[in-house]
């Protein structure tokens, strides 16, 4: 059992100002997840008759991409994999007892509460295109077209996104590339986003600068943060699918 | 109440075309003139806001999450099974609706299976179209795989994700109706009731978890999608935000409660390693497929797992079911284990944990086979336990996962309260009393997509398009908003010295130990007796802190777990009542002498369904007869 230094954000709402606040939160066993550690730091805090800290979380298996903290710096913390999988063991074997947690911050990301973050932005991204435009209805048999393995692995591989923010998070200019370019890389790679390819990626783009996320230098950050390993390649993939629409739209 | 399924006349293949005929449509230009209010965005209610937006109606939809792509169906594993017969095994939509009766353990409707069966297989077309990847072979079409209790490979995946790539597929066509303008969308807004006039749904109240501001909204129609509610047991699989609030509140308005006591439990769940636990995580079944479940032959052997020589393990699975082995069904292998962990050879620091071991197969295979096959799975195991499961085995222990109970619905998806409907795990209406691998996902998408859109539009059309809709001035709606806001403040005003949270582990141990995996008649009414003690407790003591006007945790969870506290009665009712061993749901007293569960097909061949009849007063059972006209009730065997 160990104890933590645990300096966390908090912040009322949307329009006050936020602050660190430190708390040491003891009796923690290196088998509990980073956001049980949370829960019991959020257990002391309610005894006390104070409001617990508001973070996003839900599935807490990984998948749900609800979770959004940033741990000592990192998005998700020091591992590859989303916060709460992240266990307090990794701090225990590293020695390390000071822990600074804060939300996603980017100009795309507005503060809701505490550590929990408004990130609608990325629903209206792929609300702007990133879709196939089918009804339900009589679609054709499912094995009608055959989709080369390798396209659909490479379409796999980028549909893997869970759309946390994680990627935005760890960007110096709070870019959503990354995150863009996963669907776009998604449908681009199969023959029934085709149709729509060209106005989906001008579409999406538009709306990812409208909402305030910054551009992309090639920094890479994202790719590290991203606890799917999703691959900096789909940004080439954006990129292509982008500039192959702009010219289309000339000839 | 009254309870008429309004099963279609006709043989079961003909029943769902001859009803899509009967029904009454909506012309084009008047979908628009009606609202349909849509709770939840998983699989069933993202699906079903798309479609209705597709079709033109006005439809608002509503979850709690942050975003439509978040809700639990993202979580599921496996895959989705369809009768496509593409492997050529012999599969037919005849042999899905018998192996889902079946499985169900023949306590499900059979015209609801027979048309999930059908439907089945327009789903994977559909989702083929919307661009969701499933796995391929090399030809490059679509691969299968195998699933428990189904002799044919019928099941359609997405690697380990098949959930989350139905469910983000789902999302997308809604996002695309969003844009469209025909669906409006309210994240982060939670049901707190469902506003009935006249045995009639007239819309809902609402709360913005963000600003705490409660409100109304008027609709046509009200279509429940909002999941199961194996939270009960506080520890689950489920997501730490899956409630019953929206259902129980529906019960309590006059919506009849079906089967509450079935309640899946899933063999294969990391075990619980301590007080701090927040939740479950399941490791898919297929790893039973070369792993043998075992435990030491002694009790109380404390060596470790490699020390402990073949002869001096009980392999308890292959010994008690030589022909299924570890495939055995989930509901036996669930109850297996605890078995042999209540004897104390239980294995891991708290004696509540099975062995399920890869030796044997890694000498066999080479540990890269083994990897390739479950890799994924391997690390996660390591990543929660610290244990490296090629060296050591696997601990493993049975969780909740999956509630087969729900709302009671007829054939249109019609709960008993007029115009609400009841879409996925929700209902109670396909599974019976055991769910089949790989159904739970056809069911919501079955439901969401190619049902309801249907069956809702011969109730609209009965309004015609010049009705009007209930103002949400109404005196029904001001009373629904003034008990929601009363609610609200009670819970911050009862000021106590507990948190919501100790509340909700205490019932979840309540349920666990009376209401799990084996159910006696003395633990159920200890059950109903203790949970209201519990619940006076709860209004006595509890502690929610912060504000009605603001994002408040304590208090979204607090209103939670206090309708928990009712309905956890419920289920242990239910279960009380039901004096038989069906499926999920195992009373001790009623087993074979090898200890099998043993139906009572004389009695209770039926679905219970349950009536609200107030605050602390004892609810009333009513029964809808199964008839099984082209199944022949069988017992089941695995020996």
């Amino acid at each position: 059992m160990a104890a933590y230094n645990i300096k966390i954000w908090r912040q009322n709402g949307p329009d006050s100002n936020g602050s660190m606040e430190r708390h040491v939160v003891k009796g923690i066993d290196g088998d509990m997840s980073f956001l049980e550690m949370l829960d019991h730091l959020n257990e002391d805090l309610e005894e006390q008759g104070k409001e617990p800290v508001a973070f996003d979380h839900d599935c807490r298996e990984g998948i749900c991409g609800a979770c959004s903290l940033v741990i000592n710096g990192q998005s998700h913390g020091p591992e590859t994999t989303t916060t709460c999988q992240l266990h307090m063991r990794s701090f225990e074997q590293a020695n390390i007892t000071e822990i600074t947690v804060e939300p996603f911050r980017a100009n795309g990301f507005p503060i809701i509460r505490d550590c929990v973050v408004d990130r609608s932005g990325f629903d209206r991204i792929i609300q702007a295109g990133g879709y196939v435009s089918v009804n339900t209805g009589n679609a054709p048999d499912a094995n009608a077209n055959a989709i080369a393995k390798p396209d659909a692995d490479t379409a796999f591989d980028a549909a893997a996104c869970i759309g946390c923010g994680a990627c935005v998070a760890a960007c110096k200019n709070a870019s959503a590339m990354l995150f863009v370019s996963a669907k776009v890389s998604h449908l681009a790679h199969l023959p029934q986003g085709d149709a729509e390819r060209h106005e989906r990626v001008e579409s999406m783009v538009n709306t990812m600068d409208r909402e305030g996320f910054g551009s992309c230098t090639n920094y890479g950050e994202c790719e590290a943060a991203c606890p799917k390993s999703i691959s900096t390649d789909n940004i080439a993939t954006l990129n292509r699918e982008f500039i192959r629409a702009k010219i289309g739209r000339i000839t | 109440m009254k309870l008429d399924a309004k099963i279609p006349e006709g043989p079961i293949e003909e029943k769902w075309a001859n009803h899509k005929m009967a029904m009454k449509l909506v012309n084009p230009a008047n979908k628009r003139k009606y609202k349909v209010i849509i709770i939840g965005s998983g699989l069933a209610g993202a699906s079903a806001a798309a479609t209705m937006g597709e079709l033109g109606y006005n439809v608002e939809c509503f979850c709690f999450q942050d975003s439509p792509r978040r809700a639990h169906s993202i979580a599921a594993q496996g895959g989705i099974n369809a009768a496509k017969n593409y492997p050529g095994d012999g599969d037919s939509i005849y042999r899905l609706f018998y192996d889902t009766v079946k499985g169900g353990d023949f306590r499900s409707r059979e015209a609801n299976v027979y048309r999930l069966a059908y439907i089945s297989n327009q789903i994977i077309d559909h989702c083929v179209a919307q661009g969701v990847p499933f796995a391929r072979d090399y030809g490059g079409l679509l691969d299968n795989r195998s699933f428990g209790g189904a002799q044919v490979s019928r099941t359609f995946y997405a690697r380990g994700q098949t959930g989350q790539q139905l469910l983000i597929g789902a999302y997308q066509a809604l996002s695309r109706q969003i844009a469209a303008g025909t669906v409006k969308m309210h994240t982060r807004t939670e049901m707190l009731d469902v506003v009935v006039a006249d045995n009639v749904a007239k819309g809902v109240v609402v709360r913005n978890l963000v600003n705490g501001q409660v409100e109304s909204h008027s609709g046509d129609a009200v279509v429940l999608a909002t999941g199961g509610y194996g939270n009960v047991f506080y520890l689950s699989t489920n997501a730490m935000g899956c409630n019953v609030t929206a259902a129980y509140r529906a019960y309590k308005k006059g919506a009849g409660f079906a089967n509450p006591c079935y309640t899946q439990i899933h063999p294969t769940c990391i075990p619980v390693s301590g007080d701090h636990q927040s939740k479950l995580t399941l490791m898919s079944e297929s790893l039973r497929n070369d792993g043998r479940v075992w435990v030491p032959k002694e009790l109380g052997d404390k060596r470790r797992p490699e020390e402990i020589p073949d002869d001096e393990r009980d392999y308890y699975l292959e010994r008690k079911y030589p022909s299924f082995g570890n495939l055995a069904p989930r509901d036996i292998a669930s109850r297996s284990a605890k078995e042999v962990c209540d004897e104390g050879r239980g294995v891991g620091n708290t004696g509540l944990g099975v062995y399920l071991d890869f030796r044997d197969a890694i000498n066999r295979l080479g540990e890269e086979t083994i990897s390739a096959r479950y890799g994924n799975l391997f690390d996660m195991y390591e990543r929660i336990t610290a244990e490296n499961p090629y060296k050591n085995p696997m601990r493993i222990y049975p969780a909740v996962h999956y509630t087969m109970g729900g709302l009671w619905v007829d054939y249109n998806l019609m709960s008993t309260i007029q115009g609400l409907y009841v879409i996925g795990e929700a209902n109670f209406s396909d599974h019976g009393a055991n769910r089949l691998g790989a159904s739970a996902l056809m069911q919501g998408l079955a439901d969401g997509y190619f049902v309801l859109p249907q069956t809702i539009a011969d109730y609209l059309a009965t309004m015609g398009a010049s009705h009007e809709r209930l103002p949400i001035e109404d005196e029904v709606f001001v009373q629904a908003e003034e008990a929601v806001n009363n609610r609200i403040n009670r819970l911050l005003n009862v000021n106590g010295s507990r948190t919501v949270d100790s509340f909700h582990k205490e019932l979840g141990l309540i349920m666990w130990e009376n209401c799990g995996m084996s159910r006696l008649k003395k633990g159920l009414e200890t059950a109903i007796e203790e949970i209201p003690k519990l619940r006076k407790d709860f209004w006595a003591n509890v502690k929610v802190n912060g504000s009605a006007d603001n994002f408040n945790i304590s208090l979204e969870k607090a209103g939670r777990v206090a309708d928990f506290l009712e309905f956890g009665e419920l289920m242990c009712r239910d279960a009380l009542a039901r004096e038989e061993s069906a499926g999920g749901h195992f009373r001790a007293e009623h087993q074979t002498a090898e200890g099998e569960a043993l139906r009572n097909d004389d009695d209770f061949c039926h679905s219970a369904v349950w009536e609200y009849t107030g605050d602390d007063a004892v609810p009333i059972r009513h029964e809808e007869a199964l008839k099984f006209d082209n199944v022949k009730l069988a017992t089941r065997s695995y020996k």
